[in-house]
Parts: C-alpha cells; sequence; structure tokens
C-alpha cells in the first residue's frame, strides 16, 4: 500500500514530495530554529521595550530625545541592513574583534541575528506601547492620584497593566511582522526554516520544493500565532467589550482558557 | 567618507533602482488593492473566497520566500509552459520584475484590507442617496466612494507604504543590484562594510523621512474637515 503510494506520487505529481517527505526533519528543525529566534527576539525586545515606552511616554526632554533617535532609525530602516551591518559590519572595527565578546557572540550569525532582531522589535515595541500608555484614560489615572498613588506606582499598578492589554491586537501584528522578519536569518547562513529549503533546492537543483514547504510551514505557524492571540485578546479584553456580547456569546474555547 | 564619495556612483544607482522597484510595486499594489477590496466586498462568493485566500497567504507567508519562490519556481514554471505549449523555447524572468511583481502583489493583500476598511467607514446611506438619485454604479463610485476613501485610507496606506519600501532590500537576495547590494559589494571590496551598510542604512532612513513627510502633507491637505476621534 505504502510502496504505491510512493510510486504514484513519484510518477504524478508535479512537485517532488518523497523528497521533502525525506527531509521533512530538517524542515522541523529549521522551524524551530525560526520559533527561536522569534521568541527569545521578542522576549528581549519585549524586556527593553517596557523603559523606552515608558520614556517616550514622558516629558523628560533629555532622555526622551536618545530613544527617539533609536526608535527612528530602528523603525526607518530595513532589518536585513541592520542585520548585514552587525553581523558584516562590526568585524571592520580591530577593538571589536579584540574584545572577549568577539569570539563566542559577536562573530556568531545566531548570536547577530538575535541582537539586530531584538534591537528592531524593541523599537517597534517601543513605540506602540507608548501610543497605549498616553492613551489611558485621564479618569484612571485621576483615581489612582486620589488614592495617594506615587508616580512608579500609578505607573506599576494602572497605566502598565492597562496599557499592555490595549497593545495587545497591535502586539499581534509586531509578532507576525518579526516572524517574517526572521527569514532575514537565512541570508546570513543561518538554517532557520527558509534557510532549509534553500538548502534543498540548492542541494538538488529544485525550484520549488524546498520554498514551498517553507511557505507551508510559515502559514501554520502565522496561521496558530494569530488564533492564539485572538484567544488572548478575548481573555484580557474582555472588559472592553460590549457587556451582553460577551455573555450571549460563549465562545469555544474560551472557558479552557481562563486560568 | 572618503571611500563613499568614491563609491558615490555604485550607490546612487543602486538608490535609483530601489526607488523605481518601490514606485512601481506601488503602483500594482494599489491596483491589487482596489480589485481585492472590490472582491471582497462583492456579493459574489467566489470573489469573496479568492481574495480570503489571497489576503491570507500575504499574511501567512515572508515576503522572501515568496520572492524567492516567484523568481526560481516562475522561471521553471515559465519554461514548462513554453515547452509543453512550444510557443517559446526558453523565457526568463528578470531579478527587477520578480522584485516588482512578488513585492506588488504581496502589499496588495495589505491594500486592500486598508482600501476595504476605508470603503466601509463610508456612510451606507450616502451610497443610498446615490442610488435614489439615480447615479449608476460607476458613478457613485467616482463621485461618492472614491473621495472619502482616498481620506479613510491615507492613514493605512502610509504604513503599508512605509513598510513597503523597507521591504525592497530583501530584492538584493536574489541578486538586483539595488543599493543593498551594491553597498555590499562595494563594502567588501574595501573590507569597510560597517561604512558602507552605515551608508545604505541612512539612505534608506532619507527615503523613509522624505515619504513621511510627503504622506503627512497629504493627510493635512485631504482630512480638512475629518474629525479624527483618536491622535494617531
Amino acid at each position: 500500500m505504502a510502496e504505491s503510494i510512493v510510486k504514484f506520487l513519484e510518477t504524478w505529481s508535479p512537485i517532488d514530495i518523497v523528497l521533502i517527505a525525506q527531509n521533512f526533519d530538517r524542515f522541523l528543525w529549521g522551524a524551530l530554529t525560526t520559533l527561536e529566534l522569534t521568541v527569545i527576539s521578542l522576549l528581549v525586545g519585549g524586556i527593553l521595550s517596557i523603559p523606552l515606552a515608558i520614556i517616550r511616554a514622558g516629558n523628560n526632554k533629555i532622555l526622551n530625545a536618545p530613544v527617539w533617535v533609536f526608535t527612528y532609525v530602528f523603525r526607518g530602516t530595513p532589518l536585513l541592513v541592520q542585520t548585514y551591518l552587525i553581523y558584516y559590519g562590526l568585524g571592520q572595527f580591530e577593538w571589536i574583534r579584540e574584545t572577549f565578546l568577539w569570539g563566542p557572540v559577536l562573530s556568531q550569525a545566531w548570536y547577530c541575528a538575535l541582537i539586530a532582531f531584538s534591537l528592531n522589535t524593541a523599537a517597534y515595541t517601543a513605540e506602540l506601547l507608548r501610543g497605549s500608555i498616553v492613551n489611558t484614560s485621564r479618569g484612571e489615572i485621576e483615581a489612582a492620584r486620589a488614592c495617594g498613588f506615587s508616580r512608579a506606582m500609578r505607573m506599576r499598578r494602572i497605566v502598565l497593566p492597562s496599557a499592555f492589554r490595549r497593545a495587545l491586537p497591535a502586539y499581534s501584528n509586531e509578532v507576525i511582522f518579526m516572524l517574517h522578519g526572521s527569514v532575514v536569518a537565512s541570508t546570513i547562513t543561518i538554517q532557520d526554516l527558509l534557510g532549509v529549503g534553500r538548502w534543498l533546492n540548492g542541494r538538488y537543483y529544485l525550484a520549488y520544493e524546498g520554498f514551498i514547504t517553507a511557505a507551508v510551514l510559515y502559514f501554520i505557524i502565522v496561521l496558530a500565532v494569530s488564533r492564539g492571540f485572538r484567544l488572548w485578546e478575548k481573555h484580557w479584553l474582555a472588559h472592553l467589550y460590549p457587556q451582553d456580547a460577551v455573555k450571549t456569546k460563549p465562545k469555544k474555547g474560551l472557558a479552557s482558557f481562563r486560568i | 567618507m572618503d571611500l563613499i564619495l568614491e563609491y558615490q556612483d555604485q550607490l546612487l544607482a543602486g538608490t535609483w533602482v530601489t526607488i523605481k522597484l518601490a514606485l512601481l510595486s506601488l503602483l500594482i499594489a494599489v491596483l491589487f488593492g482596489l480589485v481585492g477590496a472590490w472582491a471582497k466586498l462583492s456579493k459574489n462568493i467566489v470573489a469573496q473566497k479568492i481574495a480570503a485566500a489571497y489576503t491570507a497567504i500575504v499574511r501567512g507567508v515572508p515576503d522572501l520566500v515568496l520572492i524567492l519562490l516567484v523568481f526560481f519556481g516562475g522561471q521553471e514554471l515559465a519554461n514548462s509552459i513554453g515547452t509543453l505549449t512550444g510557443l517559446w523555447e526558453y523565457a526568463e524572468i528578470s531579478q527587477f520584475a520578480a522584485g516588482v511583481g512578488t513585492i506588488g502583489i504581496v502589499f496588495g493583500g495589505y491594500m486592500t484590507e486598508t482600501f476595504r476598511g476605508a470603503i466601509l467607514s463610508i456612510p451606507k446611506g450616502q451610497i443610498e442617496a446615490g442610488v435614489a438619485c439615480g447615479m449608476s454604479r460607476m458613478i457613485i463610485f467616482r463621485r461618492v466612494i472614491w473621495p472619502q476613501m482616498v481620506v479613510y485610507a491615507l492613514p493605512g496606506f502610509s504604513n503599508n507604504w512605509l513598510v513597503q519600501i523597507k521591504s525592497t532590500a530583501l530584492v538584493s537576495v536574489i541578486g538586483l543590484q539595488d543599493v543593498v547590494y551594491n553597498g555590499f559589494v562595494a563594502g567588501r571590496s574595501t573590507r569597510q562594510l560597517f561604512t558602507f551598510m552605515f551608508a545604505v542604512l541612512m539612505i534608506y532612513l532619507v527615503l523613509t523621512a522624505i515619504s513621511d513627510s510627503g504622506l503627512r502633507w497629504l493627510d493635512k491637505k485631504y482630512s480638512k474637515g475629518i474629525v479624527r476621534s483618536d491622535d494617531g
């Protein structure tokens, strides 16, 4: 049975499905690398973005200017160029090559991609969070003030929790954007999902198989991520929806998602 | 700095390729966006499904993957079709055509969503009023929908365009001699990659800054008389 299926595919399929199946474990490892790079840079970038967003939302001009320059440069230029600048560019400087960081970190493609991606997503997330912090309703802040909250406490207990929630829909776009952006890693020798696709095509001199497999797997990942975010939004933004809409339409999956 | 001046011809030629690529693909993106928005809002279920699949694929698959697929796969496909039909012997898809086509189609998907949202924010009563006045569909589109759609779509359009300019950098991967490719080659031959990649970075920054201020001016010009609830 299995043999006849293989035979059928080999003779009739326009693309070499058997070859893809044989190399499928490589694609899964590639997908893992893609996810690893994306998730770690989102974490690092996310942590970096919080203080940056608070500075951008504040009135301190001396701190604001350099952060503005940082976000402007990273949002105004392609991720590919930023990654090249770090991976290929840093080696130009003698003193960087002599630091202890050169061997284990800065000469490694993986870390360079991670640094570029983290800074990039930090810039985008900082601006997105800034918008959300600035738009916190005045009443909430006045109420916190009236209760005697200090500035730091207001930020920690009132502004940030609500700003994070309201930033969620825009942040889901940023996550997908970062996932798309992570293909840049394949241009600096990393075997991510697209890297594996390019390897397969190069090795067997093919035109479709590697790219199509990578495309399908990327599609599945993006689909899963956006579904996940939709559930998350339903949970964390429930207080912003019209009351009865939440009550009368208990969607599947929501109940299991409540903690 | 002297080095950059020495290579300024290559950098400028590359910048010109990048600008051409971005503008041409913008044209394709707007066309696809209009057709896509029309399909999404039409009553034809087949058109709706096709448009939904189109925007889902574009959102789900990274642009570089599609560029590579079109450049290498499209070549192969064109050749197989040529062999099968006997119409042509060897077809070649240039890097520029693959880049313009793919980036145009990808951002057409984003434009579809932008235009669809813009059309939906036009009050339905106005279209009904147009029908009541005996306007044809074409005239309703031209006189009622289009002028307002442009205004509503402008913020999303600006966003898409700013992302799109940056996406053009990816075509350097298939060997199109754009500003990234030329900068990289110059940097490699002089062993000054940081200097040259930094110059490329600055060129992109200038391009985005120019389009940013241009779009802001347009927004100011067109949004007279429209009150936006948020300040973003």
